[in-house]
């Protein structure tokens, strides 16, 4: 009989800090086509170069620990981590070992509803490595724009048991990422990468079974896939009885399998020691203080205020997944729109017409939340039907006009003009006079009644005041 | 104006009074270059036109009534380990060569702007390795005072070349002893300054937190006129120190002032610096100094720096760690020599390593790889980390009982070409009076005081505490005021 | 009792990239074996209870603002390439190889 096989994962996922310099020098993170067109002498490790660090990076660095609920150390240092690889200029990496600016700490999602929290080892800042090209005919390529931007390594505890957990924490750390405004969080452009251990052990063992590392995983999808495939292969393996080697291993995602790399490349002495050209770094409580005053309201508590005030999970999952949105959303709400209504129209149609959340916080969105909340009301009060709310909002969008102006400059207050509406009805009811005289007997005919009359004006016109006026004339 | 033996200041001085243009002042010392330093090796390379170029903008600037500069017209010297933007720097290694910075040092660039004409490149050891510059993979430089003997090092072009009046002054750096064991062994002034006292941007690096650029001058203010202009915090350089500027020109002729410029002064003296077997004549030197030093009013006390014994170690372990790790770089991609015979990129490392690097560059970087491997760290660098603030704190400790400290620099005189490159721990072992300051980040000068009878220079060398240089110059003013040794000439061998 | 051994200065050239001949490689142990005889005198060192010395600065690190400042041209920063092919360095082909983040890339 087959093992019942435990998954356990960790993560060790890069974020790319958007800061506007690099970390140790002055070259723009913001590089264009160009390659090698955003570096300077420090970040190419010319002879004689050094480090100075970018306060903006320690800033983000702190905030995004804080958001994670890290200790934050008073006085962390930078270390060296020696390999020999092209992309690499100094033929070390500065990053931190032994005293990491952030530890401990969670993050925290909902996976299918139930809440996770998947504790983080550490979070520490280092400096990012150029792009090797592989060309044709034995040569490649390098490219030291990136060399040295900002990132942050956020390593976390072996504490995920699935590939879709998986996924759905790297999204998490995305989000955080992107409500701190610190990164893009972005996968498929490298400002988001994920490492992932994988291990299996017999369900209820305490100890930790041998581990692969898994690297090119460039969005959630891949992230899921191919630990997916990875488990399986384990699980293969190890029901046979046999070993799993201790290695790193590709994910081709175009094949769907992780491969082994070259076992030459495996064995790693970083000799590690601390950078001596840059000092202890001290954030003092004056500074931690200010830092967390920064913190916006996090995805999390966001969500719980959310359900509380009445939305639906699905609803409140999809209005903290960007900070823009919640934003909105609570503008809109304290703009005098209700809740759940407001939570609709952004949803249905805000969301459905913007390719990126993140427009809703442009200083030039088409419909500022100030006029949804409008457009909401009028609708609450009766005012428009659903119907022509929503052509009223696709006018909104595409012309940029507030509802009201709209409403008044189209004539559409005819339909609320009830003595328009009462004339309305009376024509239908006297073209009718066959079916008017079948209601009393069979009261289905008022769909057909409704209808009429909401052809008759165009659409426009309250479908409960016409019920209502449809009533009374027809007794 | 007689270039050989002017002193920098008295260039200066009469640049600044209009008695002499830079232009000539420089066209002197570069016609001396010209005849003399084939015989010395000190420059590796001259920079006849762009010093022209920069003499002629400091007497224009004087013409058009501006200040020059507290260095107007100073011919200098470069290590060839400060870029200079343009000019090809090497370190003397082969792995370097042809390698043409597209920046500059802070320390050229003030010096520059000071005043100062920059005449060229001088020799070095090999990437700042070495205790002879006869790891200098281009050529050896020769000691002016005796052809036969090595001028010390690593800053041995630097030492040679003010010491045969081929600049004077020089730039150095000083590791472990770099800058004064050869200015010892020449007969002139060093002074390595405060660890972060003078930015380290731009100077090639050899142990981070060890590496000191500094001066060298035929005077004691002729060494504090540059340091003034070659100190100051620099947003490039994380370790420079905020703190303001010394009035170091100040104090070292504030030493020259009086019947006894160091009355109230205390002077200690290390008994480990002073051990039984030491060489005679460099003991009777430096006690003959002491005498002096106390007739101009210092009170000689002794010290104890009971952890000197661990130096050399303590030094070795630390430096050729860092070593290793800021050597990395050179693997022919990105600067410098490229194997011509790369068949994969691991041998484009290798070969390009194993072929650019001297045998001194090559032990260092094994030996830092060794002790900073898992498993190997705690016993050997963390060691040494530990043994290192020991070191620092027996110097602070000492300076509550006196203002500065006074040694010999080298236990050696000059020693022979081939002496003692055949083992390496024997030249390590020359380091001994000079690295302990270096592993505490304290200053210390040395300046001449004797020669053998041999007729080789013999160095006095002053510790300071941190930030302590003025001290150290005011006592290496009032020695010099009262002795002669600094106006003696080297031989001259055209 | 020799401290290294020349199977260990093989590997440990490996690890630095230094190719090393035959001769090297024998004199690389004798001296290093002598240079690791000699600082094992600070074994006898009592350190415990003291502080790592990593800086001689007592000051902690400056920080910079975060603003850009003009990048070398792409001229100037491939200036000094022993080997360039258009805006890029080249080396021999890489096989994707160790290092901290996922940076393998294939792009042709």
């Amino acid at each position: 009989m087959a093992t019942d096989w435990e998954t356990v994962i960790g993560l060790e996922v890069h974020v790319q800090l958007a800061t506007r310099s690099k970390i140790f020098s002055w070259s723009s993170t913001a590089f264009g086509a160009e390659p090698n067109s955003a570096t300077d002498p420090v970040c190419l490790g010319m002879p004689g170069t050094l480090p100075v660090l970018n306060r903006s990076a320690v800033e983000s660095a702190v905030r995004l620990g804080m958001a994670a609920g890290c200790t934050i150390r008073a006085r962390c240092r930078f270390a060296r981590k020696h390999y020999f690889y092209p992309d690499l200029p100094k033929g070390f990496q500065i990053s931190q070992f032994d005293e990491p600016i952030c530890e401990g700490g969670a993050i925290k999602f909902r996976l299918k509803g139930e809440p996770r929290a998947i504790r983080l080892t550490r979070i520490h800042m280092e400096e990012d490595a150029g792009k090797n090209l592989h060309a044709a005919a034995g040569v490649s390529f390098v490219d030291y724009n990136r060399a040295g931007v900002p990132l942050c390594e956020i390593v976390s505890e072996p504490d995920v048991r699935s590939a879709e957990e998986a996924a759905e924490y790297v999204r998490a750390v995305r989000t955080l990422v992107r409500y701190l405004g610190i990164g893009d969080g972005n996968m498929e452009e490298g400002s988001l990468r994920c490492d992932a251990n994988v291990s299996l052990r017999p369900r209820g063992s305490e100890k930790y079974g041998t581990k692969t590392e898994i690297k090119n995983m460039n969005s959630f999808k891949n992230v899921r896939d191919a630990i997916e495939h990875e488990v399986k292969r384990q699980a293969t393996l190890l029901d046979r009885g046999e070993r799993i080697i201790q290695e790193t291993r590709l994910w081709d995602a175009s094949r769907g399998v992780t491969q082994a790399m070259r076992s030459k490349e495996q064995a790693h002495d970083y000799r590690y020691f601390p950078e001596p050209d840059l000092p202890p770094l001290v954030v003092t409580e004056l500074e931690q203080v200010a830092l967390r005053a920064s913190l916006p309201e996090l995805p999390e508590d966001r969500f719980a205020r959310y359900t509380r005030e009445g939305l639906s999970p699905q609803d409140a999952g999809v209005l903290v997944a960007d900070r823009e949105t919640a934003a909105y959303f609570d503008a809109t709400v304290a703009a005098g729109a209700p809740a759940k209504r407001a939570a609709n129209w952004l949803i249905n149609e805000l969301l459905a017409r913007v390719d990126d959340p993140r427009k809703l916080g442009e200083a030039d969105r088409p419909v500022p939340p100030t006029a949804l909340a409008e457009l909401v009301q009028l609708v609450e009060d009766g005012t428009l039907s659903g119907k022509l709310g929503k052509d009223v909002f696709a006018k909104m969008w595409a012309e940029r006009r507030a509802a009201k102006e709209i409403v008044a400059a189209e004539g559409l207050a005819q339909a609320f003009d009830s003595g328009a509406l009462e004339e309305a009805c009376q024509r239908v009811v006297a073209a009718h006079p066959d079916e008017a005289g079948r209601f009393k007997t069979n009261p289905k005919l008022m769909g057909f009644f409704v209808g009429a009359v909401m052809k008759e004006t165009g659409g426009k016109g309250n479908p409960k005041a016409v019920n209502e006026i449809l009533r009374r004339l027809l007794g | 104006m007689d270039a050989r033996g002017a002193s920098l200041v008295s260039i200066v001085d009469g640049v600044r009074a209009g008695a002499v243009s830079a232009r000539e002042v420089t066209e002197q010392f570069l016609d001396r270059v010209a005849r003399l330093d084939r015989a010395l090796g000190c420059y590796l390379k001259v920079d006849d036109v762009g010093a022209r170029r920069r003499a002629d903008a400091v007497d224009a600037t004087r013409k058009a009534g501006r200040d020059p500069g507290p260095l107007a017209g100073a011919p200098i010297g470069i290590k060839d380990i400060f870029c200079m933007r343009g000019v090809e720097t090497t370190c003397a290694s082969k792995i370097l060569r042809g390698f043409v910075p597209p920046y500059e040092s802070t320390v050229t660039a003030r010096l520059e702007a000071a005043g100062a004409v920059a005449l060229g490149k001088l020799n070095m050891d090999e990437f700042a390795m070495g205790s002879s510059t006869e790891n200098s993979s281009v050529k050896p430089t020769r000691n002016p005072w005796s052809t036969a003997h090595v001028p010390g090092g690593s800053s041995g072009g630097s030492a040679a070349a003010v010491a045969a009046s081929l600049c004077a002054g020089a730039t150095g750096t000083d590791t472990g002893g770099s800058i004064r064991q050869p200015a010892a062994l020449c007969g002139v002034v060093g002074m390595k300054p405060t660890y972060g006292r003078v930015s380290r941007y731009g100077v090639i690096a050899f142990a981070s937190s060890l590496d000191h650029p500094g001066p060298f001058g035929r005077t004691v203010e002729d060494a504090a006129a540059l340091l003034e202009v070659m100190s100051g915090v620099d947003p490039l350089d994380a370790t420079s120190i905020p703190a303001a500027v010394g009035a170091y020109r100040r104090a070292a002729r504030a030493g020259r002032e009086g019947p006894t410029p160091l009355a109230g002064v205390r002077l200690g003296v290390p008994t480990e610096y002073f051990q039984p077997g030491m060489d005679a004549e460099i003991e009777a030197a430096v006690r003959a100094a002491l005498d002096e030093l106390a007739r101009a009013g210092a009170k000689i006390v002794p010290v104890s720096l009971p952890h000197t014994k661990y130096a050399i170690a303590t030094y070795y372990l630390i430096c050729t760690a860092e070593a290793s790790s800021n050597l990395a770089r050179y693997d022919g991609v990105r600067y410098g020599l490229r194997t011509a015979e790369a068949r994969s990129l691991e041998e484009l490392y290798t070969k390009t390593r194993g072929e650019g690097f001297g045998a001194e560059p090559k032990r260092r970087i094994m030996l830092g790889a060794y002790v900073l491997r898992a498993g190997y760290y705690e016993a050997y660098y963390g060691k040494a980390l530990r043994a290192r603030r020991k070191i620092a704190d027996d110097f602070s400790a000492a300076f509550t009982a006196c203002d500065a400290i006074v040694t010999p620099t080298s236990p050696v005189p000059a020693f022979k070409f081939g002496e003692r490159i055949g083992d390496p721990l024997q030249m390590y072992l020359a380091d001994i009076l000079t690295v302990a300051p270096n592993l505490a980040g304290v200053p210390a000068l040395s300046q001449p005081c004797g020669f053998t009878k041999s007729g080789l220079p013999i160095g006095l060398q002053i510790i300071g505490p941190a930030l302590g240089e003025e001290i150290c110059f005011r006592v290496g003013g009032a020695y010099e005021s009262r002795t002669d040794w600094h106006t003696r000439l080297a031989p001259e061998v055209a | 009792m020799s401290r290294i051994t020349a199977d260990e200065v093989r590997e440990l050239a490996i690890l630095a990239r230094l190719a090393l001949s035959e001769q090297e490689v024998a004199r690389m142990t004798v001296d290093l074996d002598a240079i690791l005889d000699y600082v094992d005198a600070m074994r006898e060192l009592d350190t415990t209870g003291v502080e790592p010395m990593t800086h001689a600065v007592p000051f902690d690190c400056p920080l910079r603002a975060d603003q850009t400042a003009p990048s070398l041209s792409v001229d100037e920063a491939l200036a000094n390439a022993p080997r360039r092919e258009a805006s890029f360095f080249q080396v021999p082909r890489i096989v994707p190889g160790p290092g901290g983040s996922s940076t393998v890339e294939d792009e042709s």
